[in-house]
């Protein structure tokens, strides 16, 4: 299938900082894209360009396979859902949501029937006379949706469309978003923070830093084999640790010399993790040796552990023990893991 | 203790008001005086000053100025700050800071430096004195206001908002008067009618600028010449009158702003 | 861009008036400061008006504020609303007329007089009108208005939980006031000042009706010279150096006006 959206070695300047460095990146039809990173790694950045509010410094943005790179706003088969949702205040949500419309020249009997089907589609059906300040955060949330989606964009573009909303609403808007998104068969993209809304949402995952693409695939990989520190760090806690290549696949870590498989280069300082889920207690092939546990966090489906490891009091490993794992602070155990389960991270 | 404290500031509260309201208690009430001096002992009540205002041509004709110098004038500068603080708010500027800066200068420069400003201008490229000269002048004064006023509305949400609009297909054009002008509908209210106060109420530049045909605040200082006369107590409660009618437009529009 | 034409008019007109002061004699001349400098009776002006307008700014703020506290604190909430517009109504009256007002009230037989000498307390009217004393009481009337307004929104703005904290942590009322409270609306203070003095400096109705010709004051200095003599440029040079001294209290003020802003 050809990519629908393409985006080729675009950089970003401002002044003397770069907000984007030589970012490509293809997004297929019907697929749902997060853009996830730290504030300040260029994911809004890329937004920006690909809604065109921004003309990047260098570099090309093709849609439909049509260059796009300077298009205004208006003229690309994009619409965006900002974060502060931008709603017009003075007009009813009927009206907002037929905004699009008006602006195309579709009549009003027709621009109220689609605007109230699409308000159906978000599950607002009542909302078509009210003012958007007498709705709900969620509501407008909605609504906003509503409004970039009747126009019937090929990409829609949303920046942290959940950020303003609180925790339980968020969770429960992420599976409507993904619903609506299936339903529509738009190609959504949409710019997080958050892991979890990430891992939720993503058929396709891509984690930014710098103003780079760190690591991109489907959720699952990214979290299982992240392809750098950071995206191991960013997506999903971990314990991190130094590592050097010997000779055939042996890795010398703190904890003794493990049989790992890499392609990195023998001598080479490498970084490896371990995530909290995959560590137990006991015995695996894999040792940590003797560590005492300094802090246990009940969480209801699991205990968080922490504890100094003997070997590099320095080093705090994270565990996710059972709930019924019978564990307490300042007590000495061994802890372990399978090498399967070790992430081995060259970059 | 206490008890003392809560009198003491009651006393204090009271003194403030009788003092706040002395000057206008005074003003309305001897304009009700049946004979020809504003002093006591009270001699009314009646509307004997009411009438003569009335049929003063001149003070009529003056309040009919004031009022189409106070209209015209405050839709000009509402019109003309909602432009530059739009200008402001979405465009980049060069020095922005400073032109901002400038654009709000007149707000700390006395209204008499301003018409004196004025004047030496218009004498030099031959603005005669007149009606049209004082309006100018008014609404150069009000101008920094509705900048203000505007600019401070016109945030980055309300620049978002906008964004929307253009995402969706508006042209500019339809940008400003479909969405950024109903958007800003209660500043632009609110600034239309403190300039109108404002405007109603200048005396300096009006009295700089105009010669033959003038505005309200100059006739009443002309009346002024002719010493304490319960007639320039009449004139002087109505144009109070008219003020309060003002400032509670621009209160309830407020009033409503908050509401929302 | 296109907007940038209609900034520029205002703009334009401000700068070729300074420029026009500057030169206004004929050719640039430094001609008018100096006659400024050399006439004791024109700097005597410029004395009297910063006297004036320090015995306002001074006055008007020792009373507004514990006016301002009053209503901010003592009053009940739904009452507050109500009480604040009554406080500060006189304000719209207009200009000359309040002065005017004034002027009845401090009249040779006006109210004051009139009722200090029934109740014994003088014997003849005392001159009140055109006496500094009441360009000050007219300028403190009004000045007294617009701080209220300001320091009382300065007041309103500040969190409860300051006080409760500051209470909680073993203050008593007055030390809360003084610590606390008061600190933290000094910068409201300042920008209030600084508006009084921008204001009274610069106005002309007061000085004017009030306080007579008996002692002049900048700007009646500088209408003198349009009225009688039409000497533009010397009232220009005047404005120009009335400007100046705004300028000073700005900048003197603008570590305070910046805090607000921030």
């Amino acid at each position: 299938m050809n990519p629908l959206v393409q985006v080729k070695n675009v950089s970003q300047h401002f002044g003397s900082m770069r907000a984007l460095d030589d970012v490509s990146l293809d997004i297929a039809p019907k697929s749902y894209t997060i853009l996830l990173g730290p504030s300040g790694s260029g994911k809004t950045t890329l937004l920006s360009i690909l809604g065109g509010f921004l003309v990047p410094s260098a570099g090309q943005v093709l849609i439909e396979g049509k260059d796009c790179t300077s298009l205004a706003p208006a003229k690309r088969p994009t619409t965006t859902v900002f974060q502060d949702y931008a709603l017009f205040p003075h007009m009813t949500v009927g009206a907002n949501v037929g905004f699009g419309l008006r602006m195309r020249g579709v009549a009003g009997a027709e621009r109220d029937r689609r605007a109230q089907e699409v308000l159906k589609l978000v599950g607002l059906p009542e909302a078509f006379g009210k003012k958007p300040h007498q709705l709900s955060g969620g509501q407008r949330q909605r609504v906003a949706l509503a409004r970039a989606l009747v126009v019937e964009p090929s990409v829609l573009l949303l920046d942290e469309p959940l950020g303003a909303l609180d925790l339980k609403l968020r969770r429960q808007m992420q599976e409507e978003l993904k619903a609506i998104q299936k339903r529509v068969g738009t190609a959504f993209v949409h710019v997080t923070h958050d892991q979890e809304e990430a891992m939720a949402l993503a058929d396709h995952c891509v984690v930014m830093n710098h103003g780079r693409i760190e690591d991109e695939g489907p959720a699952e990989r990214v979290y299982s084999r992240p392809a750098s520190r950071f995206s191991a760090t960013f997506m999903g806690e971990s314990t991190i640790f130094a590592g050097k290549v010997g000779a055939a696949d042996r890795i010398a870590t703190p904890f003794g010399e493990w049989a790992l498989a890499t392609s990195a280069k023998a001598g080479s300082e490498i970084a490896l993790a371990i995530r909290p889920e995959h560590v137990v207690t006991g015995n695996a092939p894999l040792s940590f040796g003797q560590a005492t546990v300094r802090d246990v966090v009940f969480q209801g489906s699991f205990k968080r552990v922490t504890a100094a490891l003997a070997k590099d009091p320095a080093l705090t490993l994270l565990a996710r023990l059972p709930a019924d794992a019978a564990v307490q602070a300042g007590e000495s155990m061994n802890f372990a893991c399978d090498p399967r389960h070790v992430l081995v991270l060259t970059r | 203790m206490r008890g003392t404290i809560r009198l003491a500031t009651i006393i204090y509260a009271i003194l403030i008001y009788g003092f706040i309201f002395l000057p206008v208690v005074t003003l309305v009430l001897f304009s009700f005086q049946a004979t020809s001096f504003p002093i006591p002992p009270f001699t009314g009540p009646s509307l004997r000053w009411y009438e003569t205002v009335l049929a003063d041509s001149r003070l009529t004709s003056a309040l009919g100025n004031s009022l189409i110098v106070a209209v015209i004038s405050s839709a000009l500068a509402t019109l003309l700050g909602f432009l530059s603080a739009w200008g402001f708010a979405r465009f980049y500027i060069p020095a922005s800071a400073v032109l901002r800066g400038l654009i709000t200068l007149p707000l700390t420069v006395s209204y008499l430096i301003i018409g004196m400003g004025l004047l030496v201008l218009f004498n030099a490229i031959g603005i005669p004195k007149s009606l049209l000269s004082a309006g100018i002048g008014h609404v150069v004064i009000n101008l920094p206001l509705c900048f203000a006023i505007l600019y401070s509305q016109m945030g980055e949400h309300q620049a978002n908002i906008e964004r929307a609009a253009r995402d969706l297909g508006a042209r500019e054009w339809q940008v400003l008067t479909l969405v950024t002008a109903p958007m800003l509908w209660p500043a632009l209210f609110a600034s239309f009618f403190l300039s109108m106060t404002f405007s109603w109420d200048e005396f300096v530049i009006s009295f700089l600028l105009t010669r033959f045909e003038t505005t309200l605040p100059v006739e009443i200082w002309n009346l002024l010449r002719s010493g304490l006369n319960p007639k320039t107590n009449a004139v002087g409660s109505l144009v109070f009158l008219v003020s309060i009618v003002f400032v509670l437009l621009f209160e309830l529009t407020l009033f409503r702003k908050q509401r929302r | 861009m296109w907007t940038l034409a209609f900034f520029a008019a205002p703009f334009i007109a401000m700068a070729v008036v300074s420029l026009t002061s500057h030169d206004g004699g004929g050719g640039l001349t430094f001609a008018n400061y100096q006659q400024f400098f050399a006439n004791p009776s024109y700097t005597q002006a410029l004395v009297n008006s910063l006297e004036v307008t320090l015995i306002v700014t001074v006055v008007s703020i020792l009373l507004a504020y514990p006016f301002a506290w009053i209503l901010a604190e003592q009053i009940p909430e739904r009452w507050q609303r109500l009480a604040l517009i009554l406080a500060v109504l006189p304000f719209w009256t207009s200009y000359v007329v309040r002065s005017y007002s004034w002027l009845l009230v401090l009249a040779e037989k006006g109210v004051v007089n009139n009722t200090l000498v029934q109740l014994g307390l003088i014997a003849e009217p005392i001159q009140l009108a055109n006496t500094r004393f009441t360009t000050v009481t007219g300028f403190v009337h009004f000045f007294v208005m617009l701080l209220t307004l300001t320091i009382f929104a300065n007041l309103k703005q500040l969190s409860p939980s300051y006080r409760k904290a500051a209470a909680d942590l073993g203050a008593g009322p007055v030390r809360t006031f003084l610590h606390v409270v008061l600190p933290l609306t000094f910068p409201g203070i300042m920008v209030g000042a600084f508006l009084t003095f921008v204001l009274a400096i610069g106005d002309y109705i007061t000085p004017q009706i009030l306080g007579g010709n008996n002692e002049l004051l900048m700007p009646q200095l500088i209408m003198l010279q349009i009225g009688r003599r039409g000497d533009f440029p010397l009232a220009s040079a005047l404005s120009i150096l009335l400007m100046a001294v705004v300028t000073v209290a700005y900048l003197a003020s603008a570590r305070w006006l910046k805090i607000e802003r921030a």
